[in-house]
């Protein structure tokens, strides 16, 4: 059976968690078995547990807590460990989101299975088990083979994409003991109002090029015109022209978006290590020769300035249907 | 308190990224390497405010790798740091140098692990929690800031979409990334005197890897930018929404 961690923030499943759903269930088809999954702690909307059959598993394993309320490694890991023992899964998945870097590899000491952390594909079954991940910061892939009756595979988000059925799954709630975890959380501090970088479908990125933070409404307003996320270069954050977590690129966040439109970014290879996974790379800059041009698939050669008021006016004229 | 750094030897950000041996191998001809940005710019100049403030007494590092990684952890070295191990071990499987840390850190009794968030080649962000694990120690992942108070640690994190301020008791694991310590360049004293600094090479403790690379791959290549004139903005944003349906 493969078993698939959906991770839940304050009672709501995140969104990397349906495409992590659709991953398990594709592979447990693969290897004719069932897809089940595995939900701590409460949730929010009672239709929630059932619906996650419309992602393709069949039973849905909701254990509840008092400990299992807040996220906490080592208890996380035990139960999810526990689980996968009790249910006899052999394949564990999870997302290689914040949560699951977290999980994973404790998760792979504690069941002594082998841990492919960052997979962009469902696993080849030709030779064994063998599933290709993102290496060298995104310049790479290596295929990378689990020796271990127990298999862990985490997804980086974006890799897979999400289908929906009209199925229900099965749900079974259960209490069981857990003891409280050894991290005592004192604060959640949630950036709202904003698409988080690492959810985000469409991304809208600033770099050197636009001058200064006073210039920003040229990537904000895009954004906000087309439901992006914003990020920027690590020079930008480096001269706290914007803050840190919107730096991408080796050495910052890496995202894989439906669209990553870059603006005066000149798209040295650090920066690029952390896009290159988006699927359409859009790239304004005023130097034809900008390295960026090499790794985009449309683009301008001109003055941000001039270039980006035009673009905004033009996707408020399609959104108006004009 | 004594605080272990994790160090891993990774090709520059720059290198150029080949294989050999039928795509099994990383091509190492030509390309320079560093001391994995996040294990130095982030774990090891924590480690070493810790000692500056007086909350640390000794700063070892560790890293898991043959010979051809002793003048990394001098460089390491150069910047900081006390004393050096090196478990002669070549692995890329992360369970594999996870034990060896484990297993030098639970021998030196130290009070804190520290690593980078991830290494910049095989991109795993898995042996600090493999190693809690083994130490069956609390662990702290993609930490921002670190403060420690007599036996206990306050650490901010990442979490998708915001941050979290937790506390723990040592002996404890922590992953670091951008926010922990602001990158410190070694100066010449700091390279003359790394190389007197103690680098013991231990022989590993016995295991079984439990992932293998079966082999590299690199990406397709792009097909080429489609370039749309500075004066026909218009074409762009219907080509956006018309061909690659993004918007
Ligand atoms: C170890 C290491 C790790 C690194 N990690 C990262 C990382 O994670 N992420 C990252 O981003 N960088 C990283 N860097 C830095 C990287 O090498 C670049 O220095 C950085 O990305 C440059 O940022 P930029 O493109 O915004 O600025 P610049 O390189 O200054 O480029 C500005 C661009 O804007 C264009 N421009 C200027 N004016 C206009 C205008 N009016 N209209 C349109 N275009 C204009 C210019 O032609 C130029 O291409 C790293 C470097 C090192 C050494």
């Amino acid at each position: 059976m493969v078993l698939v961690f959906v991770d839940c923030a304050d009672g709501v499943v995140k969104k990397q968690s349906y495409e992590v759903l659709c991953y398990g269930a594709a592979l447990a088809r693969q290897q004719g078995v069932a897809a089940q999954a595995l939900v701590l702690g409460t949730v929010a909307d009672a239709g929630t547990l059932g619906g996650l059959g419309n992602f393709g598993v069949t039973k849905v394993h909701h254990l509840e807590g008092n400990a299992l309320q807040h996220f906490d490694a080592q208890v996380f890991a035990k139960t999810i460990a526990d689980a996968v023992i009790g249910l006899g899964a052999s394949v564990l998945v999870l997302s290689h989101t914040t949560t699951g870097k977290a999980l994973a590899p404790r998760l792979s000491v504690r069941l002594g299975a082998g841990l492919v952390a960052g997979a962009v594909a469902l696993p080849n079954t030709d030779a064994g088990f063998v599933v290709k991940k993102a290496v060298f910061s995104g310049k790479a892939f290596a295929h990378v083979s689990i020796n271990t009756p127990i298999k862990i595979v985490s997804l980086n988000p974006n890799a897979f994409g999400i289908s929906k059925t009209d199925n229900l799954a099965e749900v079974e709630t259960t209490s069981p003991q857990v003891a409280a975890g050894r991290v005592v959380v004192k604060a959640v501090n949630r950036i709202t109002g904003t698409v988080p970088l690492a959810e985000a479908d469409l991304v809208v990125s600033g770099g050197r090029g636009l001058k200064g933070p006073e210039n920003w409404h040229l990537v904000e307003d895009l954004a906000k015109e087309i439901g992006a996320a914003t990020a920027c270069s690590r020079a930008v954050a480096d001269a706290h022209w914007r803050p840190h977590h919107e730096h991408v690129g080796q050495t910052g966040g890496a995202v894989a978006p439906n669209l990553y439109f870059a603006i005066g970014i000149s798209g040295a290879i650090q920066h690029l290590a952390g896009v290159n996974r988006s699927k359409t790379i859009v790239v304004i800059n005023k130097d034809p020769e900008a390295p960026f041009f090499k790794a985009a698939d449309y683009g301008i050669v001109g003055d941000a300035f001039e270039v980006m008021p035009q673009v905004i006016a033009a996707v408020r004229k399609l959104k108006a249907g004009v | 308190m004594k605080i272990l750094v994790c160090v891993s030897k990774t090709p520059d950000t720059t290198a150029k990224i080949a294989f050999t041996d039928g795509d099994t191998k990383f091509a190492e001809a030509g390309v320079q390497f560093i001391v994995n940005p996040y294990d130095e710019w982030y774990a090891l100049v924590k480690a070493l405010e810790l000692k500056e403030a007086g909350l640390a007494t000794q700063v070892s590092l560790i890293t898991v790798g043959l010979a051809d990684a002793d003048p990394i952890i001098r460089k390491a070295l150069a910047i900081g740091g006390d004393d050096s191990i090196r478990v002669n071990l070549d692995s890329s499987d992360s369970f594999s140098i996870a034990t060896q840390i484990a297993s030098v850190a639970q021998q030196g009794t130290y009070d804190l692990v520290l690593t980078g968030k991830e290494t910049i080649d095989y991109n795993g962000s898995s042996i600090g929690g493999m190693v809690a694990e083994l130490l069956d120690a609390p662990y702290v992942s993609l930490a921002t800031n670190l403060v420690v108070d007599g036996k206990m640690a306050t650490v901010t994190r990442e979490i998708e979409g915001g941050e979290e301020v937790a506390e723990a008791a040592l002996p404890l694991v922590v992953s670091c990334q951008k926010g922990m310590a602001e990158q410190r360049i070694p100066n010449m004293k700091g390279i003359m005197g790394a190389r007197t600094k103690p680098l013991v090479v231990k022989d590993p403790v016995a295991v079984e890897a439990l992932t293998s690379i079966y082999r590299f791959e690199l990406p397709a290549a792009k097909a080429g930018v489609k370039l749309v004139s500075a004066d026909q903005v218009e074409e762009l944003v219907r080509l956006l929404h018309e061909e690659a349906k993004v918007i």
